[in-house]
């Protein structure tokens, strides 16, 4: 079976600032793959670079067999290769049913379609409708995004992104930010995610990631330190000394 | 070859009056993002300060210029503090809003209280009339704004690369949040260059008001100047600003001696022209969205 | 039946429109201009208020729809409605292709842009005098009666009605669109470009677009100005045009489609009633309303309107309205209103 992401030595640099560093990955369907590594380390770039907010100085991205290297986000974002933000990017002043229509619409063709009144797309109420219910944001549909709290509007951030059915899931600290009472809800949605869906998980919240993850990319000052299984990463000798003293986020 | 030497003067004299003018806008929308479209009304206010003293408290010419600089400076000053400043953070549309309607009351004001009609400065003796530099006699007030055009371009290069005034404005316009966190007061290095660009504006409207006449209308007339001299510029570059204060300002004269109906037209088209190639400016840097 | 109930809105301005016809005969003249004026501020309430594109030249479209409908009269056929397509047309021809400078950019510079494109048709305008008549404009347009049976008569009977049923059929499109999945993506791109980007939209197109509608709809305004007062001058072009509409269009509060129609009978309404008032009083009179609206009243006065309407109903923060502008910079603390709620109450 096809890879759905094959990165081969994907390079960034900002002049003499080299931000990403010959960096190589895969991900088969259904891959769940965390990406850790210390503050600064370029996850956030990698994922500007997969998701293509950002041109690779250098490298290929291959998605589901095909070379996205000089596509932009968007085009990627319509064939299945989606982010999620680290700091929220919703629609703040929209309603949390309208931030994921704008999801929905896109991905049933009808972002042009200038005619047909929302309020009447049956087809497209009822996804919206599934996709709330997935998680479990039914009750919040039509509250403001800015009036919810920050931990629903980090799950409105991942029903944007399941709206979108993507084959490839780039998830950038899902968990940030939101106080310790309500990150067990982003681990519940995040456990129900479809099976086939490749998902690549940044994190700090080590808890979540040895929860989730069955492969582990380490990344160091923009390249790859090391990866492997759970257990693997977590008896390296580097990866502990780069975690020596930090205890899993309580 | 006089007639190339004579388009060179005239060029040469209006964009640096444009550039005088236009450096303050170009300051205030660089460091703060702010697009200020009464900055024209500095430079009138400039004028009819002026006026008004040279008139009222029979001060001289020099004096009156100098006062009306500062006054203009001065008054910047709260205006910045008081509303400016709340509309920093607010949207584009609300600041182009705001300002035009800035513009308007300004106008009006200056309307109401001088009238329609123009009232010109007495010029003391060595500006009056023109002077005769070899292969042309040029106004006397026009080589004067050259001179004023090349001081302030040297007041400037001074400010800021000797002084820490300069540095600080370097600094804000390029990381914001960093310059706070470094003990930089960005809102003193933001009032501070925005009294600085008035002045420079009532500078350049007292000095430039030979070849462009200060009315009440004044402001509307040439705010679409100013902002092309400074959208071609790129914001914060003050070497941009020149190159595009000096070529709009030589596109139009140059056509204003062939063919003087079309001169507005190239000046449009140059500006397309260059925003089309370079939407950031001539020297202008990209912004990463 | 839902159907009509949905045209409630379509009815109420045609009812409204009517009365006016029957209450000030000797007076058509203007209103026939506000019935204009009316569906220039819709077409840029469209552009501005909901797409968020920021334009200082929106004159541009009107005046070339305006010229495009008076030439076409003059040399091809008189007939009015074609002569409206042929204005929707020219107007969005014109936003299509300049579209293409002013939305690759963004800041002061896509400002200056929109600025620049009218002024230089200003400047082609006024040299093509064998075309648009030049500084003297295009006149002596004369239009053959309406649909063959309404001659246009000189009290402004058929030029009124003819305008208020284009404003009414226009207002009534632009509903719809503003209720479809392209109108909800439009307030998406205003709210949020990169995000929508991130979505798999294509932004710059749906922009291209929604600019393109905007200066359709200018254009038909502009028709019906050269065919109703039968002439189009440079003004039509002119900078003061394309800010009177803004003005208008703020007053009333964008966003809201129905804003952009309170904001023109308001503002036009005022400036007739000054028209004898020293032009510096009045330049003063805009100025500090523009200075009022953008700090105190977000939303012009149809979000005043809503506002109240809530506080009256006792609702309190609940109605939805919206912000007088395109998204504040990010990190401000001030919440200028509320969207409208597209999924569900269409304005």
């Amino acid at each position: 079976m096809t890879d759905v992401l094959q990165v081969d030595g994907l390079s960034r640099s900002f002049g003499a600032l080299h931000v990403t560093r010959d960096v190589s990955l895969r991900l088969a369907p259904g891959a769940r793959t965390a990406l850790i590594g210390p503050n600064g380390a370029g996850k956030t770039t990698l994922v500007n670079l997969i998701s293509g907010s950002l041109k690779a100085s250098s490298g290929t991205i291959r998605f589901q067999g095909r070379d996205v290297s000089s596509l932009d986000q968007a085009a990627r974002a319509r064939m299945g290769l989606v982010r999620t933000f680290q700091v929220t990017r919703l629609f703040r002043a929209m309603t949390v049913a309208d931030n994921v229509r704008l999801a929905v619409l896109q991905r049933q063709g009808s972002a042009f379609d200038a005619w047909r009144r929302v309020a009447r797309m049956g087809a497209l109420q009822q996804e919206v409708q599934r996709v709330l219910h997935l998680l479990r944001l039914e009750d919040r549909a039509a509250r403001r995004v800015e009036s919810l709290a920050y931990g629903e509007q980090r799950l409105v951030e991942i029903a944007l992104a399941l709206a979108m059915q993507p084959a490839l899931l780039l998830l950038d600290e899902p968990a940030a930010g939101v106080p310790q009472g309500e990150s067990e809800v982003i681990f519940d949605a995040l456990a129900q995610l479809p099976g086939e869906m490749a998902v690549l998980l940044i994190e700090h919240d080590m808890d979540l990631v040895f929860r989730f993850a069955r492969h582990i990319v380490v990344l160091v000052a923009g390249a790859v330190l090391t990866e492997g299984s759970a257990a693997d990463v977590a008896n390296d000798e580097r990866v502990r000394k780069l975690y020596l003293g930090k205890a899993a986020h309580a | 070859m006089a007639l190339l030497a004579s388009i060179l003067i005239d060029s040469l004299a209006y964009g640096m009056i444009l550039f005088i003018i236009s450096v303050g806008l170009s300051i205030t929308l660089g460091l703060m993002r702010f697009v200020n479209l009464a900055h024209g009304v500095f430079a009138a206010a400039g004028g009819y300060a002026a006026i008004f003293i040279a008139g009222q408290l029979g001060a001289g010419y020099e004096l009156a210029a100098l006062l009306a600089v500062l006054l203009v400076a001065a008054i910047s000053l709260p205006l910045e503090a008081v509303f400016v400043r709340r509309l920093y953070r607010r949207s584009q549309l609300d600041q182009v809003l705001f300002t035009i309607g800035l513009v308007f009351i300004g106008m009006a004001s200056v309307g109401l209280l001088f009238g329609n009609s123009l009232a010109p400065i007495t010029l003391p003796t060595y500006l009056q009339g023109s002077i005769d530099i070899g292969f042309r006699v040029i106004p006397r007030q026009r080589l004067a704004a050259l001179i004023v055009g090349l001081l302030v371009l040297g007041l400037l290069h001074w400010l800021l690369t000797r002084t820490r005034f300069g540095v600080e404005v370097k600094a804000t316009v390029d990381l914001p949040q960093a310059s706070e966190a470094l003990g930089i007061r960005t809102s003193r290095v933001y009032s501070l260059a925005f009294a600085l660009g008035a002045g420079l504006a009532a500078l350049g409207g007292i000095v430039g008001a030979e070849l462009m006449p200060i009315d009440p209308y004044y402001p509307l007339k040439y705010l679409v100047a100013f902002l092309a001299v400074v959208s071609v510029g790129g914001a914060a570059s003050p070497p941009g600003l020149l190159a595009a204060a000096l070529l709009l300002g030589g596109i139009e004269t140059t056509a204003k001696y062939f063919a003087s109906s079309y001169a507005s037209l190239l000046f449009y088209l140059t500006m397309l022209a260059v925003l089309t190639w370079r939407p950031e400016g001539l020297f202008g840097r990209k912004e990463a969205r | 039946m839902r159907s009509l109930r949905n045209l409630l809105p379509e009815a109420a301005l045609l009812l409204a429109g009517i009365a006016v016809f029957f209450v000030v005969p000797d007076d058509l003249g203007l209103a026939t201009r506000v019935v204009i004026g009316a569906l220039f501020a819709l077409s840029l309430d469209l552009v501005l208020g909901y797409a968020g594109i920021v334009t200082l030249g929106h004159a541009a479209m009107f005046g070339v729809g305006a010229y495009a409908a008076g030439v076409f009269a003059v040399r091809v056929w008189g007939e009015p409605i074609s002569g409206l397509l042929v204005g929707a047309a020219a107007g969005a021809a014109i936003a299509w292709i300049s579209g293409k400078l002013v939305l690759r950019s963004h800041g002061l510079t896509s400002v200056m842009i929109t600025l620049a494109v009218a002024q230089v048709l200003l400047e082609v305008a006024s040299k093509w005098t064998s075309v648009t008549g030049g500084d003297d404009g295009l006149s002596g347009i004369a239009v053959q009666p309406l649909l063959g049976l309404f001659e246009f008569d000189f009290m402004g009977r058929t030029g009124y009605l003819y305008a208020l049923v284009v404003l009414v059929l226009c207002f009534g499109l632009l509903r719809r669109v503003v209720a479809s999945p392209f109108g909800l993506a439009c307030v998406g791109i205003r709210e949020d470009r990169g995000r929508m980007a991130a979505l798999g939209y294509d932004v710059p197109r749906q922009m291209s677009i929604a600019y393109a509608m905007g200066g359709a709809f200018a254009g038909v305004a502009g028709a019906l100005s050269a065919q109703i007062t039968q002439v189009v001058g440079l003004s039509s072009l002119g900078f003061a045009h394309s800010a009177d509409v803004l003005v208008m269009l703020v007053l009333g509060g964008t966003g809201r489609l129905w804003g952009a129609l309170a904001g023109t009978v308001v503002f036009m309404l005022v400036h007739h009633a000054a028209a004898n008032v020293d032009p510096f009083r009045w330049m003063l009179m805009i100025g500090v309303m523009l200075v009022v609206v953008v700090m105190a009243l977000p939303g012009g006065l149809s979000g005043a309107a809503v506002r109240l309407w809530s506080v009256l109903l006792g609702r309190g923060r609940g109605t939805p309205a919206t912000p007088t502008s395109p998204k504040p910079r990010a990190g401000s603390s001030d919440a200028a209103g509320e969207p409208p709620r597209l999924g569900e109450v269409t304005p």
